[in-house]
């Protein structure tokens, strides 16, 4: 492996301050305080790119063990470097569920096999993800999982949620909860609004998010143990949670790129690649969440990466499963939309919620360019302008909404500990 | 059609569609062509020979992957009288019972050569999906909640039969909006063509969303009876699944069912229309509904002539297409 000598590039390190136009060098692996003098690189012209700290996507699907049609964690990782990420974090409603410390050490050695990024997991918060009892949690946490979530379900039972969240405070493991409310969302399948109404679709109203959200805010102050939410959807979860962290709560929230890039009026064609949990809703909705993006009350972006068959996904829409693919659009949807349309945030924060954020939140040694550090390294184009090919995707799996969207901005190079894994 | 059939002179529309998925897709124009066309038909049901040609040597599947009886032998009547071959599958004896797909099983279809499919879908959407991917006419007998075109049209046609006219009138939809693909298919309808539409149930059921529609919403059956000119009354269920909506059948009645009281409130000449089939003492008192203000089985008879020519118009359509 190389050293490489990244020459003229506008180094952007939000965790060190830093954002100026720089050289970068990383000698074995890791990043150089300074450039050895008779050192033999590689050299790799940035000028007009932006060097950044590998990007983190702290909420992906990556469907193994049990579901390798939809995607493995071999292509799943390759969608991540395509994508400008050099680190995923893993859901664990795979089959079986990540629910045993056998499970978390099957998908990290597969993983440290196979993956072309750094992989890491989370573990269940209940057995089979089944919201009744806990999951062994201390002996995953000692398997090595970073986070406990039920994403894609949700505990209903407050009390479980409780103990659960006291539980894991003994092992210092972040909890990650997707806020749905069974009983008011039922079988919705869309923003429960005017467009349900019309296309005679059942409404999954936004309330069935927020008070989730709202019982989360309540958990962690009276365990005074963080919660962190999920994939926010409604703009009534980012006042929430924007009171609560007013007031001293430890309570967090993600943003996913599909919920401020479309509305709820998409789904007019009754197109299942715009079916997704939870759902999209309306412009109120994306104004809310881009605000709260802007003023720091939403501290993490992620993708949800949820890879689906296509003959899954071509079938009733009530009957089709949730979830879009997002690794190789995220960047890309995240700049246009953020840093380039509404200029909500310029683009050293935008790297911050993709890099120290959610490294912060997770305890992982990276998301930074600090002498020393791993030399994961995203290069990106800021103002690069392309067009979305689902045909061109690395994931096994194409349900995007995205396909023909032209995009301002993506990841041109992806670096992981010195090696290039993209392109 | 036969050259005798030239009593109604159709409005000049080119019917270009293959498909009838949704009121909702259709021109007020093309509404009012249906109409006409369905009038010219109507005439064939009361002959002697009640059978043209029209769709001699096609093949019309009734794909009801949701039970139905009326709309079924509806369908089954209409292509009977135009000729075709007609097939009746249902969920149970499709494929589909065995985890076969929707697409899948229609491909099947198709490539048995069926040329018009008529679905009926608890799936919201499902005939849209269908229309998609099939060269095949797909005619929607109602999915979900979503729409029930033809319903729509019958009671157009029967409203218009009645009344002369559907611009201008006032028509109140009563009952269970928010599951009704009847609702939906009959609201937009109305509006394309002119009507004012009032909706009335509980409020449960009558989500605020449907003003935005362009329609009036009240909870009040008794203050809108003495203004319309129709009363459209939905059949109300009860299962065990909608037992948060209403508490209790009584109470429906009490407060909406059109009693016999209630009736006498309705203009002179005021139409009572019931999509079917009706609960006798629930949602309507059993001797109106047997009244002679009451359309209801006008309207089934109405529905044989507007599913003969959406028959007739989309298998042609389809067949031009074809050949181009």
């Amino acid at each position: 492996m190389p050293n490489l000598l990244l020459r003229h590039g506008r180094i952007i390190d939000p965790a060190n301050r830093r954002d100026e136009t720089a050289d970068l060098a990383i000698v074995d692996g890791r990043i150089a305080a300074m450039i050895p003098a008779g050192g033999v690189f590689e050299e790799i012209d940035c000028r007009g790119l932006v060097v950044a700290p590998g990007l983190i996507d702290l909420h992906v699907h990556f469907r193994e063990p049990g579901q390798s049609a939809k995607e493995t964690i071999a292509t799943g990782a390759r969608a991540a470097a395509a994508g400008g990420f050099t680190s995923v974090v893993c859901m664990p409603n795979t089959l079986p569920a990540v629910d045993t410390p056998s499970v978390v050490s099957w998908i990290r050695e597969k993983a440290e096999r196979e993956a072309c990024v750094n992989v890491f997991t989370t573990g269940a918060i209940t057995k089979g993800i089944a919201g009744e009892e806990l999951a062994p949690i201390g002996s995953m946490a000692r398997a090595g999982i970073v986070a406990l979530t039920d994403d894609g379900h949700c505990v209903q039972n407050h009390e479980l949620m409780r103990r659960a969240l006291e539980y894991a405070r003994m092992f210092q493991l972040p909890v990650l909860d997707h806020c749905q409310d069974y009983a008011l969302v039922g079988k919705g399948v869309m923003h429960e609004g005017y467009w349900s109404t019309l296309l005679g679709l059942p409404g999954w109203p936004s309330a069935g998010e927020e008070m989730i959200v709202m019982r989360n805010i309540l958990l962690a102050g009276l365990c005074e143990t963080p919660i962190h939410c999920q994939h926010l959807s409604s703009g009534d979860s980012v006042r929430l949670i924007r009171d609560a962290r007013a007031r001293g709560i430890p309570i967090s929230a993600e943003v996913c790129p599909h919920h401020i890039a479309l509305s709820d009026d998409s789904l007019q064609g009754y197109d299942t690649n715009f079916k997704m949990n939870p759902p999209l809703r309306t412009r109120a909705d994306i104004d809310a969440l881009i605000q709260g993006i802007a003023d720091g009350v939403v501290t993490i972006l992620a993708s949800d990466h949820a890879p689906h068959c296509a003959y899954e996904k071509e079938v009733e829409f009530d009957m089709a499963p949730f979830g879009i693919v997002g690794l190789e659009t995220e960047l890309g949807l995240f700049l246009d939309i953020l840093v380039h349309k509404s200029r909500a945030i310029d683009l050293p924060r935008l790297i911050a919620l993709l890099t120290i954020e959610p490294a912060r939140l997770l305890r992982l040694d990276r998301g930074t360019l600090s002498p020393g550090a791993p030399a994961d390294v995203t290069i990106i184009d800021p103002d690069l302008e392309w067009t979305v090919d689902a045909a061109t995707f690395q994931s096994r799996s194409t349900n995007t909404p995205f396909h023909g969207r032209e995009l301002k901005g993506r990841a041109v190079r992806t670096i992981v500990a010195g090696k290039t894994v993209w392109p | 059609m036969t050259g005798k059939l030239k009593s109604s002179q159709p409005s000049a529309v080119n019917w270009t569609r293959k498909d009838l998925i949704a009121i909702q897709d259709l021109s007020p124009e093309e509404i009012t062509f249906v109409l006409d066309t369905a009038a010219a038909f109507k005439q064939v049901s009361a002959r002697e020979i009640k059978k043209v040609p029209s769709l001699r040597g096609k093949t019309l599947v009734n794909f009801f992957v949701e039970p139905s009886t009326r709309t079924r032998t509806s369908f089954e009547l209409a292509a009977f009288r135009l000729s075709a071959d007609v097939v009746n599958i249902s969920a149970s004896t499709s494929s589909l019972s065995k985890g076969e797909t929707l697409k899948d099983t229609a491909l099947n279809l198709q490539a048995l050569h069926a040329d018009i499919i008529v679905l009926r879908h608890s799936s919201a959407g499902a005939p849209l999906f269908l229309s998609q991917r099939l060269a095949a006419s797909v005619i929607n007998a109602g999915d979900g909640a979503h729409e029930h075109p033809t319903q729509a049209l019958l009671d157009l046609f029967t409203i218009r039969e009645r009344l002369g006219r559907i611009a201008g009138l006032h028509v109140a939809i009563v009952g269970d909006i928010l599951f009704s693909r009847v609702a939906r298919s009959d609201i937009f309808a109305l509006l394309k063509l002119g009507a004012r539409v009032t909706l009335v149930g509980p409020s449960t059921l009558v989500p605020r969303e449907f003003e935005k529609l362009g329609v009036h919403v009240t909870h009040d059956i008794d203050s809108i009876l003495p203004e319309v000119d129709v009363v459209n009354l939905l059949r109300i269920q009860h299962e065990r699944q909608r037992k948060e909506y209403f508490p209790s059948l009584g109470e429906y009645t009490a407060f909406f069912g059109l009693t016999r009281e209630r009736a006498a409130r309705l203009k002179p000449g005021a139409l009572i229309m019931h999509p079917g089939p009706i609960n006798r003492g629930v949602e309507i008192d059993s001797e109106i509904a047997d009244s002679t203000r009451s359309v209801i089985l006008d309207q089934v008879t109405n529905g044989l002539a507007v599913r003969m020519a959406v028959l007739y118009l989309c298998a042609g359509a389809a067949s031009i297409e074809h050949a181009l």
